[in-house]
């Protein structure tokens, strides 16, 4: 069983990398919307895959994943907007988890945001 | 939607709208009866709001014409024989002490009731974006119980360090698994 020991483990590890962290920031945001329509499109496994990813890739450093509400375009959902500085505001839409793993490695880790699966392509 | 834990996340997503600092989740699913139960202490209902709460053109927000969350849920516990029960203080006339507690039962046998689904997805979904809630969420089952405490997870970890950071994330995931691997 997972124990209370490993999480206090956890604990004296990110005390000491608290002070490393501070410097690097939050460059990279990835809004994963949560409302009810987003929900029930499949936006539970997509936030995952993120969180998950994130984390595995290396990158939560400087990428961090955060939900939110109703982002208004129903139709549309799961959407997952990427927000980085002095850049534009890149809308994905219909994501799914496997999805969420490509943007991770193509935009996330290798700059180039995908862009057959952003509103762009979507409203074309 | 076809897997009930996502019911259970919009519905908790509520008590978090509601602005609540403790949000308790049960789920009692023992013997072919499921009992699910969200209290919080957010800003709760007027009697005049929770009269319109079964009614899914309802809803406070004005960016959707229509509520989907409890009247979806009544429907289907009304669907497998049971009920939804929700009572409410609202902070505008007891600002001591406010808040809201649902109720719902279902037959889980039922024909017409719907798979569980990644529960324990819908746990670290909520705590991950909702990390300063202190969310307690039990789960009874035929096999025996799963257990987890935000709070008392908080005391371990202490200020600074935020249940949404991805370490502690993977230690909630991990526990969970192991969790229900024992009452598999
Ligand atoms: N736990 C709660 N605390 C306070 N208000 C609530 C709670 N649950 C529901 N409500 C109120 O009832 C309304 C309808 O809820 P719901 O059926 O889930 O639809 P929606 O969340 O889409 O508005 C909400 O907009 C909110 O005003
Ligand atoms: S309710 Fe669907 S995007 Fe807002
Ligand atoms: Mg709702």
């Amino acid at each position: 069983m997972k124990s209370i020991e490993e999480l206090m483990a956890i604990k004296e590890k990110m005390q000491n990398k608290v002070s490393l962290r501070n410097s690097a920031g939050d460059d990279v945001r990835v809004v994963v919307g949560m409302a009810t329509c987003g929900i029930a499109a499949g936006a539970r496994p997509v936030l995952n895959a993120f969180v998950e990813g994130v984390s595995e890739a290396g990158l939560s450093d400087r990428v961090m994943v955060t939900q939110t509400g109703c982002i208004g375009i129903c139709q549309y959902e799961p959407v997952v907007e990427i927000y980085e500085k002095d850049k534009e505001k890149v809308t994905y839409v219909k994501m799914n988890a496997e999805k969420a793993k490509e943007v991770i490695e193509r935009h996330l880790k290798g700059g180039e945001p995908i862009s057959e699966y952003t509103i762009g392509a979507a409203t074309k | 939607m076809e897997e009930f834990s996502l019911y259970v996340l919009d519905i908790v997503m509520n008590s978090v709208r509601a602005g609540a600092e403790n949000i308790d989740v049960s789920l009692d699913d023992r013997g072919g009866l499921l009992t699910f139960k969200v209290t919080d202490d957010g800003c709760g209902m007027t009697e005049e709001q929770l009269e319109r709460l079964s009614d899914p053109f309802f809803t406070t927000r004005k960016t959707r014409g229509v509520g989907l969350g409890v009247p979806f849920l009544k429907m289907l516990a009304e669907q497998t024989g049971g009920d939804v029960k929700v009572s409410s203080v609202a902070a505008s006339e007891s600002p001591e002490s406010h808040g809201t507690t649902l109720v719902a039962t279902f037959h889980s046998n039922h024909i017409d009731f719907i798979p569980m689904g990644d529960i324990k997805g819908t746990f670290v979904t909520l705590i991950q974006g909702n990390p300063d809630v202190n969310f307690t969420f039990v789960h009874e089952t035929d096999g025996g119980e799963v257990r987890l405490s935000c709070a008392e997870l908080k005391s371990v970890l202490g200020d600074g360090i935020p249940l949404s950071s991805p370490e502690v994330l993977a230690w909630i995931r991990g526990y969970l698994a192991e969790a229900y691997e024992e009452i598999k």
